[in-house]
């Protein structure tokens, strides 16, 4: 590739944004020693300590899988509801319908702040206040609005006539929409359930809110780490790595997608 | 698209419906009740009208971090938005390089909220940080921890390190999408590049522009993440934003009628910029659609 002028602010932002990722890497390598005693580009010691207590010590590992589930939980409440919501929105014409999908959109606009008090106490009156679900279903708030957005826009670019031929060739409307039409729009899905997860991975306020003991998020473990007396730097940068990791695995792979999925949504 | 005109597409609907107003109705209910009454206990409340509203108006504290807000909000439209067209402008268009620069540049949008907080902590600390110390061996006399002008710097970078590459992203799908016959009759007319961007690029990223623009504005003047890691909202007032002191009334103060009347404007304040956003967004689509039209 030949080298362009054009190419000199990308480096200098691309070094801008891996700088900070790539101290966090060496501390997390590091020992506290280290870490306050000198200051080094590159761990002197090279340990894995930080890493292995992440790894075997449950008050660690159980705020991993806690966030694991209440985002891939919230990844499949907000696709089911929002699949055939997107549908209609594409489709068809109805009373209230454009209303409707403005009101949608303003709860992606709500202050989480402000529905912080509500949910905790209409979630323990129900009885699932510190469970995944309670997480699950208040990260909803957000990521339906976003997920109908972002399929309408998939939608909209399949023809109408594919409808209209399946139904002649005597598909029923559930046969036609799961056989024929889901395929269709995979990559769609695929990338709605990418920023679900996204949104609901990243998500700290409600998540912490919500949960005391039985779902605490990593987020939350960490933060609880943050504010002991005697920080343990290394560890807190450890943490921090192992939840950029899964970020990056996913965006590698749906990477020639992401840009489509903004770009499609109806605006 | 022709859209037929069909009630019972209502139906589909319903589950969305169902589910929103489960989780977004019932508690703005909620908070709308708390904003009119004074709570002793579960039984123990008395309806005391628009006092809460007029206190809550009163409220210096509130001046300030509402103050604090707008500033805070502007200069990170102001320097994201041009500073993600100029990125999305110098990507590589196709190629390995291009998926790698991609991934790269998405990678903040991915960081967790607080863990971007805690990446900026470790980063900019002049003890133990890259970029304090960086700062401190130029010597420039920096410390985010006491001195309020630094904390504010730092947490308008760290929003810039965050939330640029979003701009980035939607501006370089649209770009992606220009066909090649613009390009190839700009170069046949001998246009410059700037004359390229302004009367090819740009018009054609407006959109795109405004739905940045958008939604920069909504998530700026909801942060409060990644300040309540970094700062705490310290040193003084110097970094509490809105949600932050939002929060700090809610839950470490209890004063729930307070709160609740705060919630009810905040949330009116962002419907009412939306709107008028959206109002921009659709009005200008109305606009392309007739021209089509008449074409």
């Amino acid at each position: 590739m030949k080298f362009k002028k054009r190419y000199i602010l990308l480096i200098l932002y691309l070094l801008f944004l891996l700088m900070p990722i790539y101290w966090l890497m060496n501390m997390s390598f590091k020992t506290n020693e280290e870490i306050l005693g000198q200051f080094s580009l590159f761990p002197e010691t090279f340990v894995w300590d930080n890493y292995i207590t992440i790894f075997t010590d449950a008050s660690w590992y159980s705020g991993y899988i806690n966030s694991l589930i209440y985002v891939v939980l919230n990844t499949i409440i907000s696709l089911s509801v929002a699949l055939p919501a997107a549908y209609a929105f594409s489709r068809y014409e109805f009373l209230g319908g454009n209303h409707l999908f403005f009101w949608l959109l303003s709860n992606r606009m709500a202050p989480p702040a402000v529905f912080l008090l509500p949910f905790l106490n209409f979630y323990s009156s129900i009885g699932i206040f510190d469970t995944h679900l309670a997480v699950a279903l208040a990260h909803t708030l957000f990521n339906v609005p976003l997920s109908v957005w972002i399929l309408e826009g998939f939608m909209s670019g399949i023809p109408k006539e594919i409808d209209e031929s399946a139904s002649i060739d005597g598909y029923s409307f559930p046969k036609f929409f799961v056989k024929l039409f889901l395929p269709l729009i995979a990559p769609g899905i695929g990338v709605t359930a990418f920023f679900c997860f996204m949104f609901s991975w990243v998500e700290l306020l409600l998540a912490r809110t919500l949960t005391t003991v039985n779902a605490k998020p990593i987020s939350a473990v960490m933060t609880r780490t943050v504010s002991a007396a005697g920080m343990d730097w290394g560890l807190l940068a450890a943490a921090g790595v192992l939840t950029i990791v899964p970020g990056i695995l996913v965006i590698w792979f749906v990477r020639n997608y992401i840009a489509k999925g903004f770009s499609l949504g109806r605006v | 698209m022709n859209k037929t005109k069909n009630q019972k597409a209502w139906l589909l609907v319903l589950p969305v419906f169902a589910l929103v107003a489960f989780s977004a109705i019932i508690p703005l209910m909620t908070v709308v009740n708390y904003s009119v009454q004074d709570i002793f206990g579960i039984d123990d409340r008395v309806f005391v009208g628009k006092e809460w509203y007029q206190e809550i108006l009163r409220d210096e504290v509130l001046h300030g971090a509402f103050k604090r807000q707008l500033i805070f909000s502007a200069l990170v439209l102001l320097i994201e938005i041009p500073l993600g067209i100029a990125v999305a402008l110098s990507l590589p268009r196709r190629g390995f390089g291009s998926s790698l620069a991609i991934t790269l540049v998405a990678i903040p949008l991915l960081v967790p909220w607080n863990v971007v907080g805690t990446v900026w902590q470790v980063f900019a600390r002049t003890d133990i940080g890259l970029g304090g110390s960086l700062l401190l061996s130029f010597g420039i006399d920096y410390n985010y921890t006491s001195n309020p002008f630094d904390a504010w710097i730092t947490v308008l970078i760290m929003d810039i390190w965050h939330w640029t590459s979003l701009v980035v992203l939607l501006c370089f799908a649209r770009l992606q999408s220009i066909p090649n016959v613009y390009y190839q009759a700009a170069r046949i007319d001998g246009a410059s590049l700037w004359s390229i961007f302004r009367f090819i690029q740009l018009p054609k990223m407006k959109e795109v522009l405004l739905l940045a623009v958008l939604l920069r504005f909504i998530d700026s003047f909801l942060i409060y993440t990644e300040p309540f890691v970094l700062t705490g909202g310290g040193p003084g007032n110097a970094t509490t934003f809105l949600s932050q002191y939002l929060t700090q009334l809610a839950v470490g103060q209890f004063d729930l009628g307070p709160a609740a009347a705060f919630s009810i404007i905040y949330f009116l304040i962002i419907l009412l910029f939306s709107w008028l956003f959206f109002t921009a967004l659709t009005s200008q689509q109305e606009e392309k659609l007739e021209k089509t039209r008449e074409n």
